[in-house]
């Protein structure tokens, strides 16, 4: 019991995962800084930004309904973290670890942050916030489906394994899955979708600082928008390494390198689309080639 | 979804001034715009009154921060038109290569605000940052990065060193590979067309309904610039073209200000070359009784400046219309039917100048109504006018 509560609070799960996210997100920004001929934050940036912000008074709107409002950010947190823990067990190999079919519970643990933030925003009672919610809404609907149908493509080409470290153990035999034309598809679609769920350009139209003022966060400040930054940034840990785990034969860090360049990149070269075209990107370009990868496996390319 | 009102402003992140747009929204499409403006208003044309003519340069440079030079350069123009004078044409050439170069860094600055309401940062970025070889440019020959203070009533203020003649040249040519690059990246770029293209279009039929003007117009087809139209300054002496685009929409609108980019180095060029030696002002001391009017060509369309004198030091009567009053009006047509997305974006492609279209509103603050209606107003000013006429009738 006490060695599964420090596996979640300090290793690997909460403290280590957000040490390497904070890590990142200090990269991310200051590869966009140089990107855009800024100089960019110091090191300790996103952890000061994070301190700053947990001493601030915490404003709840009149007529929000408080008890949601206030707990969605950490109901999305711990999902996150454990997610994470998930993660990086089935890496590291440490004790007993996972189960079948942990993958279908990370792909649950992974869509709570986005669901508890559409409960908590709503919860505001904000017509900026409410706008922003239904975006979330509908970018969720957009992007989860090609999700799940591309994290099928590992189960098929492995014969039906449901458990992370039986993934990465296959594939350490018989090499990884993006060696195959349907893996790389599989990943191709992945990267996208963990760029809407990162809320990251060109898919943070629910955040659109320029038109809905943060639509979203909006009415989140203090410690709580602390918190849901940092459930932001262990996503940005979270997710890339699952991509890895399961398509790529597990985490190294060039391999994360490798996906968070491809991430900082592709926000900082495109512009925010709208919501309508971003459901058309998905639902048709996007699940289309998750389908098709998926055939691919099934005929074993 | 029921009827909601989404408020853009007074203050938000899409402007860095304070203007109300009122949206109606049904889910995310606008069914109805309301604009309201007088949260700054600072009574120019009042306090111009009270200036002499030489300090008004002054004041009206100070109307508008981005487009800094056109109002000193229509006002100029108007006292010019006033006294009836020929100003020397060294001081001509000078006046045009301050305006032109204020084209390029200001819709350098408005490509670069694009950019950020799209989210995409990094053009944003990168054309502020070759904005600053331009403002570079105005530092060696002016002194100033914004407010130039260059004009006079009769010629300029400050003659350019022609030894600064070979940097500028060399500076402006180093932009063109950059502006080629701006080109590239907004006309080739898939995700930029479709967030812009056939966004918020203005028809030919709009334009002329909603009197707009500068590159709001010339993205409809209407080849509109009072450059060509009634040329002033060193404009008929040199080589260029009106831009016009046929889509009106936000795409259009970035074509046309891209494009003029081009047109405005090679005015700026030409001008260098032609420059004839000689004096720069006319060393005005009296001004007779009379009216004049001038325009000019801003970044953002024609600026209109009128001018009465009575014959004292300081003018009886000071006009100005800004381009942004007529074109922020066109949003009442162009938002409306489309998302909210594209509103934010559709209200910046104007390149709306809030300070300069900033009007008078009374307000009671107990109940929030607005003292005077459009009749009201209408009246007042009628009686203004009367008052004025009496007044120099008797002088």
């Amino acid at each position: 019991m006490l060695k599964h509560l420090f596996n979640f609070i300090i290793f690997p799960g909460f403290l280590f995962t957000a040490v390497v996210g904070l890590a990142a997100s200090w990269i991310d920004r200051k590869v966009t800084a140089r990107v855009q001929w800024r100089v960019g934050p110091p090191w300790y940036q996103p952890l000061a930004d994070l301190v700053k912000l947990s001493i601030k008074e915490i404003t709840i709107p009149k007529n929000a309904s408080k008890v949601v409002f206030l707990l969605a950010p950490l109901f999305g947190l711990s999902a996150v973290i454990l997610a994470a823990t998930f993660i990086w067990q089935a890496n590291i190999q440490l004790g007993a670890s996972g189960f079948t079919g942990d993958i279908v519970v990370i792909l649950y643990l992974l869509t709570l942050p986005a669901i508890a933030l559409i409960l908590g925003s709503s919860a505001s009672g904000n017509p900026l916030a409410s706008l922003g919610v239904s975006r979330e809404i509908k970018l969720m609907l957009a992007y989860e489906l090609p999700f799940i149908i591309c994290i099928i493509v590992p189960i098929i080409k492995s014969s039906g394994f449901l458990k992370m470290t039986d993934l990465i153990a296959f594939q350490a035999i018989n090499g990884v899955f993006v060696s195959n034309i349907s893996g790389i598809l599989a990943i191709l679609v992945a990267v996208f979708c963990m760029q809407a769920k990162l809320g990251l350009v060109p898919f943070d139209m629910a955040e659109a600082e320029t038109e809905i003022m943060g639509g979203i966060y909006i009415e989140y400040s203090g410690i709580l928008l602390a918190v849901l930054k940092l459930t932001k940034t262990i996503m940005m840990v979270a997710l890339p390494v699952f991509l890895s785990s399961i398509f790529w034969g597990g985490f190294s860090v060039w391999k994360y390198v490798v996906l968070l360049v491809v991430m900082i990149l592709m926000r900082n070269t495109n512009p925010r689309v709208r919501i309508d075209q971003a459901l058309r990107f998905f639902w048709y370009r996007m699940t289309s080639l998750a389908i098709i990868a998926v055939l691919l496996a099934t005929l074993g390319m | 979804m029921s009827d909601k009102i989404i408020p853009i402003g007074p203050y938000h992140p899409l402007q860095e001034e304070p203007e109300f747009f009122r949206l109606r929204v049904d889910g995310e499409v606008v069914t109805d715009i309301d604009i309201e403006i007088g949260y700054n208003h600072r009574a120019i044309e009042k306090i111009s009154e009270s200036k002499s003519y030489d300090q008004v340069t002054f004041l009206v440079e100070r109307i508008c921060g981005i487009c800094s030079t056109s109002h000193p350069f229509a006002y100029t123009n108007a006292i010019d038109d006033l006294l009836g004078v020929e100003v020397p044409e060294r001081a001509l050439y000078i006046r045009t290569i301050i305006g032109e170069l204020e084209r390029l860094h200001s819709h350098l600055l408005w490509l670069g605000l694009a950019g950020h309401f799209l989210g995409y940062n990094t053009v944003w970025m990168w054309a502020w940052r070759y904005r600053e070889p331009v403002l570079d440019i105005f530092e060696r020959i002016t002194g100033n990065r914004q407010h130039y203070a260059m004009f006079k009533p009769g010629g300029i203020r400050r003659d350019l060193d022609e030894a600064d003649f070979p940097w500028i040249k060399k500076t402006l040519k180093s932009l063109i590979p950059k502006f080629d690059m701006f080109k590239g990246a907004v006309i080739d770029d898939p995700v930029i067309r479709a967030r812009t293209e056939g966004v918020g279009v203005l028809t030919k039929q709009d334009v002329h309904d909603y009197a707009c003007v500068g590159p709001t117009a010339r993205a409809s087809g209407v080849a509109m610039d009072v450059r060509k139209d009634d040329p002033y300054a060193a404009y008929g002496k040199v080589e260029w073209k009106v831009i016009t685009q046929q889509g009106g929409g936000v795409f259009a609108k970035a074509v046309v200000r891209i494009l003029e980019l081009y047109e405005s180095t090679n005015i700026i060029l030409q001008c260098l070359d032609k420059m004839p030696k000689g004096p720069i002002d006319l060393n005005i001391k009296d001004m007779p009784a009379g009216e004049g009017i001038g325009r000019h060509e801003a970044p953002r369309g024609e600026v209109f400046h009128y001018v009465m004198s009575d014959g004292g030091n300081s003018p009886a009567r000071h006009k100005v219309r800004a381009p942004s009053y007529m074109n922020i009006a066109s949003n009442k047509k162009a938002v409306i039917g489309e998302t909210i997305s594209d509103a934010t974006i559709i209200l910046a492609a104007v390149d709306p100048c809030y300070c300069c279209t900033e009007r008078m509103a009374v307000v009671d603050y107990k109940t929030g109504k607005k003292v005077f209606d459009g009749q009201d107003l209408i009246r007042l000013s009628q009686e203004k006018t009367e008052r004025l006429r009496q007044k120099t009738k008797n002088r």
